[in-house]
């Protein structure tokens, strides 16, 4: 298997990672075949690998991410590979999803909060994102996504008006770089941008600084040009240096990992990426 | 007598100027006074002041001298001559600058005196470990005429409580040391003086003088003529430092100097595991408000004030051997300081003397006494609790706690001792009990009372699990409940035995002449293990769990298959269960007759011994390996907590208190950038996160 192939192929869920970082709370629906299809086809049925409640990482305040399983892209630095494929998560009704968003209400109230869906790719699962989404929205709770924006044509308007912040990672700033680090390409990401520019959405960008990788001045300086297309729409840019700790799951995972020497980037030269954000009057975190 | 009187009417007519009026005037009541004259504060803190020139001055003449010495040698110095006494020893300074806030345990800074009447095992053993001889006349005194409470105790302990303490089922008891966990009110000596406060103990003494005998009657008599005595000793003291302490004090340098001789006399006479100091800001508040008022001090004259009473707060030393050290993790002494809170009239707590003592851990740099403990409420002033948050941030320095659980239980004037145990101040005290190991105790359930480490029978007449099929959850917990009756059984026992001894031959004389005459009692009883015996309990439940027995049949490990859930993700598989242990234990504890009609309460906190306690216990079927410490507290196991600190929060907020009145505990560390990305965005989450965890409401 090579790392650069797209499919739901070839995958498993490492186990030690399987045991308590799980649904914890969240009931498994008990479903066959070809219920869990219809359900997971009209939006009732989701496939998750995971919840975390978590402060100022996944957005504003506290929130309850939800980790959706697959993913289009084969990022080779992905920290999450057992997120990958989508037959690897749990089945959960977005009713049994909903009663644990609503549990932690009075959590979002308090610390300005809300619910982020991540993954994997959210976008992998539009008609379970949709449903959680405009059931999160009924509540009051603030909803945010985590996406590579690849997806970004699966994301309809009437989801989108259920949304009110998206997370967009952008993994790279020229086709061949992006091909290389994702194995897929980068336009329908810029396209997901410019729409939600358009659409005046809250968006942070995310940025993956990998050593040998995307840390080039030019590479970052076309992300950047892509980013300030979209100026007006992006509140802030996150400049993430990367870091080892997804190594353990590639090696559990039986798979080759190809960063395996990659050392996290040094702090001048993520100041020097994050002033080349700045520059183009971008707010650089 | 009439002279003395009117002398004692004219002093406190006139240190109590302005204030006022109220039952406390008559019959002791400081909650009274504070409550009808402190000042809530609801602004920022912006106001606060920075550290003096001649604040800086002491606390570098410390570090230099003093602290950078300690460090290096672990003990400053021991003085193996003087056994400690509230008026042992003449006064001490750290410096000549040292004259905002004065006095000092001993006559040096960091040296530290012998308190024998614990036992003197202990004392000799910290003494040689210091590098020092114990001086022979008082061994003599201490081991031949006069007999401690570490003796006592050991005349009366059962041959199931030494089985028990030798296997470490029940360990860290206060049998060999002062129990501490008993807060005076300190604040007596300031707003009465202590010739009103003598008086009133004889009265009290003599208030029972035509009852027939009997023997609490004879004891009611005796302890008071301790108070009493000591109350003289901490005159003597204040003169020794130049001060009047038998009239109140009449402005905010005096209260916070006449409340800190209450506090020091009883650090200068009882070495307990806490001490804490209480609950004083809105109670110091009344004074500085009233002096700026009378145009008699400035801001940055009452954070000086506050900052030397910190500094001396920082200092307080006890001859410890290392073995205790290393139960308790360092050499903590747990100057609590209670702050915070909302009042029963819906009024907030919160002075600006609460600000002036956080602004504390900025002027003199982070550290972990006094401990600073923050009564939380979703309805605390904003200003205040951006300055908590924001503080929190800067020097890790700050415990929170639920307010409305404590106000509910035990009203608004109550205070913290050591680190979770809630009490009126003045008016109730707690018999400390240590913790039994209540995951040992699964493990002895399992092998029908043989120790899992050493392979012995302690504990005899119950059955062990049989074969070597998976376990089954309804037969162990049977076990586990009636091996249970077995530990607290004696665990309670051992108490008994404890606290009837201390109170005979090291009674606190001076933090009890700071009580009411009667008070309430609770028996602080403690679990350590709860997360292992909740993960445990939850794989036997819900994965299959596999014996693994060595030669002798003796079950030293398990072979655990399948998932299970995990105390501490916000899970109600696991979290009923480590609630159901809790409420269990309670009821057993509920059922065993108290020394002095004792009120029994439980904890699951945080102290420090987990090391200790693991060390001597062995596998379980969570996983958790032999001699791995434990979590601390109500913590969630090591790394099993996947789903953020709010859900762990969570998880622990299910716990059931009213079974766990003496506290429950969570220790979570938070780096600040895991709060966010600029300082702003810390503060704010930060009071979103406790809001959340102490406000839930599911």
């Amino acid at each position: 298997m090579t790392i650069g192939s797209v499919g739901d192929s070839g995958f498993e869920a490492p186990e030690h990672r399987t045991k308590g970082a799980g649904l914890s709370g969240i009931e498994e629906a008990e479903v066959s075949r070809e219920e869990r299809l219809e359900q997971m086809q009209n939006g009732t049925l989701g496939s998750v690998h995971s919840w975390e409640l978590v402060t100022s990482v996944d957005g504003p305040g506290t929130r309850m991410t939800i980790f959706l399983n697959g993913c289009p892209l084969r990022c080779i630095y992905c920290h999450n590979p057992d997120t990958l494929k989508m037959k690897d998560g749990e089945p959960v009704t977005s009713d049994e999803l909903l009663k644990k968003i609503k549990r932690y209400r009075s959590v979002f109230k308090s610390t300005g909060g809300g619910i982020t869906i991540s993954g994997g790719e959210v976008l992998m699962q539009p008609r379970f994102a949709a449903t959680i989404l405009h059931g999160a929205k009924e509540m009051g709770i603030h909803t945010t996504i985590d996406t590579s924006g690849y997806l970004g044509a699966a994301c309809t308007d009437e989801m989108l008006e259920d949304i009110d912040l998206v997370l967009l990672d952008v993994k790279s700033g020229d086709e061949e770089t992006y091909k290389k680090v994702t194995g897929r390409a980068l336009q329908p990401t810029i396209d997901f941008g410019d729409r939600l520019a358009a659409a005046g959405k809250e968006i942070w960008i995310r940025f993956v600084v990998v050593p040998g990788l995307t840390d080039a001045v030019d590479n970052v300086e076309n992300v950047a040009n892509i980013v300030a297309r979209w100026k007006g729409a992006v509140s802030r840019v996150e400049v993430l240096p990367f870091h080892q700790m997804g190594r353990d799951k590639w090696n559990t995972l039986g798979l080759k990992y190809e960063l395996d020497e990659t050392e996290p980037p040094s702090k001048d030269v993520v100041e020097r990426v994050r002033e080349q954000f700045r520059a183009k009057g971008l707010e650089v975190y | 007598m009439t002279t003395t009187e009117n002398d004692a009417t004219m002093t406190q007519s006139s240190a109590w100027r302005g204030f006022e009026e109220g039952p406390w005037k008559d019959l002791i009541d400081v909650r009274d006074f504070i409550q009808r004259n402190y000042t809530p504060y609801e602004g920022d803190s912006s106001f606060l002041a920075g550290p003096t020139e001649k604040t800086l001055r002491v606390w570098d003449a410390l570090e230099k001298n003093y602290l950078s010495v300690e460090r290096k040698q672990r003990v400053f110095d021991v003085d193996t001559k003087t056994p400690a006494d509230i008026d042992a020893f003449p006064a001490g300074y750290i410096s000549e600058d040292d004259d905002v806030c004065v006095g000092l345990q001993t006559d040096v800074p960091l040296k530290r005196a012998m308190m024998p009447n614990g036992g003197w095992r202990m004392v000799e053993t910290a003494i040689k470990e210091a590098g020092k001889e114990p001086d022979a006349d008082v061994k003599k005194i201490f081991t031949q005429y006069r007999k401690t409470h570490n003796d006592a105790v050991f005349d009366i302990y059962t041959p199931r409580i030494r089985a028990a303490r030798s296997s470490h089922i029940i360990t860290g008891l206060p049998d060999a040391y002062g129990r501490g966990r008993i807060i005076g009110d300190y604040r007596r000596v300031a707003l009465y003086g202590l010739d009103f406060l003598i008086a009133e103990k004889m009265k009290d003494k003599d208030s029972v003088a035509d009852q027939p005998f009997s023997e609490h009657w004879a004891r009611f008599r005796e302890e008071h003529a301790e108070q009493i005595k000591a109350l003289k000793k901490l005159k003597r003291l204040g003169e020794f430092y130049g001060f009047d302490l038998s009239r109140p004090a009449s402005n905010f340098k005096e209260a916070v100097q006449w409340t800190y001789f209450g506090y020091l006399a009883s650090v200068k006479s009882q070495d307990g595991a806490a001490m804490s100091i209480g609950r004083l800001s809105s109670f110091f508040d009344v004074y500085s408000e009233r002096d700026f008022a009378e145009g008699t001090l400035t801001e940055t004259e009452a954070q000086e004030i506050i900052d030397a009473l910190v500094i001396k707060l920082r200092i307080v030393r006890f001859l410890r051997t290392i073995d205790y050290d290393q139960i308790f993790s360092g050499d903590p002494y747990w100057a609590t300081w209670s702050d915070a809170g909302i009042g029963e009239d819906g009024r907030t707590l919160v002075t600006k003397t609460s600000h002036r003592l956080l602004q504390t851990l900025r002027n003199l740099g982070p550290a972990p006494e006094p401990n600073i403990t923050i009564f939380w409420d979703e309805n605390l002033p904003q200003g205040y609790k951006d300055l908590c948050a924001a503080v929190s941030i800067e020097t890790s320095s700050i415990q929170y706690e639920s307010d409305e659980q404590i106000r509910d239980h035990w009203g608004d004037d109550a205070a913290i001792a050591c680190c979770v145990s809630p009490m009126q101040v003045g008016k109730q005290m707690q018999f400390f009990g240590a913790r039994v190991n209540a995951a040992k105790s699964l493990l002895y359930a399992i092998n029908g009372g043989r120790d899992e480490v050493t392979g012995k029978q302690i504990v005899t007449g119950y059955e062990p699990v049989q074969g070597d099929e998976p376990l089954d959850f309804d037969d162990v917990w049977e076990k586990y409940e009636l091996m249970l009756d077995w530990v607290v059984g004696t665990y309670v026992e051992a108490l008994n035995i404890i606290h009837y001894a201390h109170d005979k031959y090291a009674y606190e004389a001076v933090e009890m002449a700071l009580h009411d005459p009667e008070i309430v009692r609770t028996m602080g009883c403690g679990i350590a293990g709860l997360s292992i015996v909740a993960d445990s309990l939850s794989a036997i439940k819900y994965a299959k769990v596999t014996p693994i027995r060595d030669e002798t049949g003796l079950i030293v490990d398990y072979k655990t298959e399948g998932d299970f859930p995990l105390y501490g993700n916000d899970d109600d598989r696991a979290d009923e269960i480590a609630a159901t242990v809790v409420h269990t234990v309670m009821e057993k504890i509920k059922a065993i007759k108290m020394y002095r009609d004792a009120v029994p309460t439980q904890s699951v906190l945080t102290i420090t011994s987990n090391v200790v306690y693991g060390k001597a216990t062995g596998a379980f079927p969570c996983g958790h390996e032999a001699g791995q410490p434990f979590a601390p507290g109500a913590n969630p196991e090591n790394g099993r907590d996947t789903h953020g600190m709010v859900a762990s929060m969570l998880s622990v907020a299910k716990l059931p208190y009213d079974s766990a009145l003496d506290g429950i505990s969570l220790t979570n560390t938070i780096t600040p950038s895991g709060m966010g990305r600029t300082k702003e965005e810390q503060v704010a989450n930060l009071v979103g996160v406790l809001d959340s965890g102490f406000g839930f409401r599911g």
